[in-house]
């Protein structure tokens, strides 16, 4: 065996390319899960494109998985990589840009090809890997095919089957690279393909061809280790955004002792959730793939007014099919959680790309007067608890809610310390039980303090009432078309929504100063890059601060004064600036905006340029 | 209040009436409809508190205001989901859906055809009167061809549905026609389909006596009602006729119209069987123009009944039998996950 060294590194960022069909989801899935046992802190972004098998080789079905490991606190997946892994010259093409210079490239030379540089435009006769090119890195040449190949040799799989497994040798000698235990891998490969075992059998073969390869190849005289990250103390597990947001759901119907349905229509970056919930029915769980977007609300409404949490979840565009229904949710005042997983707009736009931009439609995207609560998460372990969140105000205030993740941080992972189920605060749900003492006729619309209407549901004897779309007599629910009426009852649905903030935290200072020349106000998925962005320049000494809005309606009721202490307003969004709309709308202040409109997360290095711009004014 | 020695009344059509004024316009034959669901809500047996009534929008989806009930008017259209939600999730309430031809065909066909599919145990209340009310007088998906209205001066091109047909193709498990105005048989087939364990499909005729009085004329008024309707019993011979002299034989899968006073016997006619899924398509198809001369009569009653598991009680199943292997949840362990690492 050669020599080699281990080397200490504290943060890595390593991307797999490769083609739509040569598994780099799951082989970056799989790195990250070994990478959260190790105990580093990690972030994940993968990146794919929207056709299931876009043509093979070329530029538009490159599909890539980048993750950012470390022994450090890290908050995004990393602005550029150390380590590229290029499955073919597509792949390369398409990230060399993301590499930093002296970076690693991993290349598998069976997709360097004259077919494969072809398609991926490089000039006839001109391979990458051959002209000098990449001089600026460290590149390494494998024919991941031919050993994919030989390792398999004495099986009696089909070269298309054989071939298949690739993705496993690559896995393998990142496994060696980073000096990796394998056992998640191979556990997760018993699990999937038992029943299987010859296919069971040549992909745990390959994976440790990949691994022996790292050993006896002399090329590589270092291997990597990352030690585990300093965080908190605590018990930790890895989780993608969609996941956590499943599981809140889940927990928020155990807390608050309700069934939970859903009501959904298949929607990229959306559909993880109906497939975990629906793994999930001994919990009281009942999934419904309705016909389409507007059953899957309006049947969420049903079981609502039924007395279940009712939840439908979509994206952008299943978001404005549900409009209409959610006028008519605001008028039934039921509770309902409404889950916007955003994607580049509009119309089908970007399927798999993020996006903030359904922000505005989230406020103002119905007819009428139709205010409703909205709540957005952070990161992908915090979709659990603003999930929670929002299902808790929608139950306790009888209000449909709007949740609103993006495809960023549905998709992304990072290590989660859950919570005990009994360190999670208590969801009281009451639903009204009959008439009560004195009380002769049931008016579906009396309120309490907080203008909250009971939840009366059906079964319920001396409770047998009528409710609609149209317009309600104050207090009674009958039919009313009364003008001043129509006027009281607008302005009530709006206070309602506005007293909520009575309920809610105050908004705090992330990091910096409570008082200062810049804050970064910033909501969703910008978390990552914002804290990352600002904990530099705070280390350089400047004067700046971060907030990140979870409460959009009603905001956190300090927010203007939080918002008086700064001399510069700056708000990231990957949109054309929908938040600071509402910010220079409601609070009159000059705040600036940082716009990304790419289908991908800003990153810090460019958020820092700006910051530092507008500190220099 | 002590209850033990009170021993409950039994409910009364006037339990169900709502202090609502009631705001069809007169003549309209929603009324009639309302008092036969009114009359038959008594004697199903089932508290008040357990039927909810689900509305879309239209003239007819007004319904649930004027019903003692749990109720809710929804949006144009959306009824069928609303209802598919509910009942998924409250299995043991008695769903009602009411809905019209614009309501349940046109903007809300979609959820219709996979109600029925499904198979969810609810009753459909399909009010047709061919044309929109609400939005005063345009032509509607079950109009016929050259329909002169508001939005169709020169006459309708639109081929109308069939309502019973497309819920047929849809695999519906229950499926009937009434008319307003024959009470009796209309409070027969609102028992029927409430019976019906599964969705039920029934079509009312319903004049709308301003913006298409008439329509069912034909199928309605004394002088034509004998000949132009055909009254489905089960296991009787098809006979219709003021005289009941007229049946209808299959000729291979042809309905013909013979004479019982020619030649044929009612041994020769055609007997219904409503679990006969084949005839069921050709009864559906008897969909002719009453002013096209040798039309076949237009049948009533229930066409088709099939048992087939609902759409509720396989939700339920799934749930229990999840249940039952795994035990019920277990939140620690599910935030937990499979691999788990400390940090200390």
């Amino acid at each position: 065996m050669p020599n080699t060294t281990i080397e200490q590194l504290e943060d890595v960022v390593i991307k797999f390319a490769g083609d739509s069909g040569d598994g780099m989801q799951l082989t970056g899935s799989q790195f990250t899960n070994n990478t959260a046992l190790v105990g580093n802190d990690l972030s994940t972004f993968p990146d794919f494109p929207a056709e299931i098998r876009a043509p093979q080789g070329t530029l538009a079905g490159v599909s890539g998985f980048q993750l950012h490991f470390s022994s450090n606190r890290i908050f995004t997946p990393g602005d550029a990589c150390d380590v590229l892994v290029a499955m073919n010259a597509a792949a390369l093409k398409a990230n060399l840009k993301g590499l930093k210079k002296g970076g690693i490239i991993i290349a598998n030379s069976d997709g360097f090809d004259s077919k494969n540089l072809r398609l991926a435009n490089y000039p006839d006769g001109i391979n990458p890997l051959e002209d000098g090119s990449l001089v600026d890195y460290q590149l390494h040449t494998i024919d991941v095919t031919k050993m994919t190949r030989e390792a398999l040799k004495e099986t009696t799989l089909g070269m298309k089957e054989k071939d298949r497994a690739k993705n496993m040798f690559v896995l393998g000698f990142i496994y060696w690279l980073y000096n990796r235990d394998m056992s998640s891998t191979e556990d997760f490969l018993k699990e999937k393909f038992g029943k299987k075992p010859e296919i069971l059998e040549s992909n745990l073969k390959v994976l440790h061809a990949g691994y022996h390869f790292g050993e006896t190849v002399e090329a590589f005289a270092t291997r990597y280790k990352v030690e585990k990250a300093r965080m908190e103390p605590g018990t930790y597990r890895s989780i993608t955004g969609n996941v956590a947001l499943a599981y809140g759901l889940i927990a928020a119907a155990q807390k608050a002792q309700l069934p939970i349905f859903l009501g959904t229509y298949p929607i990229t970056p959306a559909s993880d959730i109906l497939h975990e919930l629906s793994r999930h029915k001994n919990f009281g769980v009942r999934t419904f793939q309705a016909e389409d977007e507007i059953a899957g609300i309006t049947s969420a409404i049903g079981a609502a007014y039924g007395g279940h949490l009712g939840v439908t979840t979509t994206s952008g565009p299943g978001m404005a099919l549900k409009g209409e229904a959610m006028g008519l949710a605001v008028m039934l005042e039921i509770p309902l959680v409404i889950v916007n997983i955003q994607r580049g707009g509009p119309s089908t736009g970007l399927p798999t790309k993020t996006e903030q931009s359904d922000l505005l439609q989230a406020y103002y995207g119905r007819n009428g007067e139709c205010p409703m609560p909205i709540i957005a998460a952070s990161t992908p372990s915090d979709c659990f608890s603003a999930i929670y969140e929002a299902s808790r105000i929608a139950v306790q205030h009888m209000t449909p809610v709007i949740f609103l993740s993006d495809g960023y941080i549905a998709n992304g992972a990072e290590p989660w310390r859950f919570p005990q189920s009994s360190d999670l605060a208590p969801i009281e749900v009451k639903f009204k039980k009959g008439l009560d003492e004195g009380e002769e006729v049931f008016f579906p619309y009396q309120r309490d303090e907080n203008l909250v209407r009971p939840w009366a549901i059906p079964g319920t004897a001396g409770l047998e009432h009528r409710i609609g779309g149209l317009e309600k007599q104050n207090i009674t629910g009958n039919v009313s078309y009364d003008p001043e009426n129509h006027e009281v009852m607008v302005k009530i649905r709006q206070e309602k929504v506005d007293k909520i903030a009575d309920f809610l935290p105050l908004q705090k200072i992330e990091l910096g100063p409570e008082k200062g020349k810049v804050l970064v106000l910033g909501w969703g998925s910008t978390f990552g890059a914002i804290k990352s962005a600002v904990l530099e320049l705070l280390s350089e000494g400047h004067e700046v601060a971060h907030a990140h809005l979870r409460h959009l309606r009603p905001f956190p009721k300090n927010l203007a004064e939080i918002l008086s202490n700064y001399e510069h307003i700056l708000v990231p969004e990957i949109n054309n600036g929908q938040l600071i709309k509402i910010i220079r709308d409601q609070f009159l202040v000059d705040a600036k905006g940082y716009n990304k409109i790419m289908g991908v997360p800003i990153t810090k290095s460019e958020l820092a340029v700006k910051i530092r711009e507008i500190l220099a004014q | 209040m002590s209850t033990a020695t009170i021993t409950p009344q039994p409910l009364t059509a006037k339990d169900f009436a709502t202090d609502q004024e009631v705001r069809w316009c007169p003549g309209c034959g929603d009324y009639s409809i309302l008092k036969q669901v009114q009359t038959i809500m008594p004697g199903l047996g089932i508290p008040k508190e357990d039927i909810v009534i689900i509305s879309g929008i239209g003239c007819s989806s007004r319904f649930p205001y004027y019903m003692n009930t749990f109720g809710m008017h929804s949006i144009h259209g959306r009824a069928t989901a609303i209802a598919s939600g509910l009942k998924a999730a409250r299995p043991e309430l008695s769903v009602w859906i009411v809905t019209g031809d614009g309501d349940g065909l046109s903007i809300g066909g979609n959820h219709t055809i996979h109600l029925l599919r499904r198979n969810f145990d609810v009753n459909i209340m399909l009010f047709n009167n061919q044309i929109y009310g609400l939005t005063k007088g345009q032509y509607s998906p079950t109009s016929e061809t050259n329909k002169v209205t508001k939005s169709t001066p020169f006459g309708s091109i639109d081929h109308p549905f069939n309502p019973m047909a497309l819920a047929i193709g849809a695999d519906a498990s229950f499926i009937a026609r009434s008319m307003d105005r024959d009470p009796k048989h209309l409070q027969e087939m609102l028992k029927r389909s409430h019976a019906h364990k599964g969705a039920s499909f029934l079509e009312i005729y319903q004049n709308c006596n301003i913006f298409n009085d008439g329509a069912f004329e034909a199928f309605t008024e004394k002088s034509s009602k004998a000949n132009e309707t055909l009254f489905l019993e089960q296991g009787q011979p098809l006979v219709f006729g003021a005289q009941k002299d007229k049946g209808i034989r299959l000729d291979g899968f042809k309905p013909v119209v013979v004479d019982l006073n020619e030649g044929f016997s009612t041994s020769d006619l055609w007997v219904h069987d409503e679990q006969d899924f084949y005839k069921a398509q050709i009864l559906t198809r008897m969909f002719d123009d009453p002013r096209i001369e040798g039309h076949m009569p237009r049948p009533f009653g229930v066409f088709y009944q099939a048992f087939r598991p609902t759409y509720d009680d396989l939700m339920t199943a799934q749930l229990e039998d999840a249940m039952n292997k795994k035990g019920s949840g277990d939140l620690d362990k599910l935030l937990a996950g499979k691999e788990t690492w400390v940090i200390r």
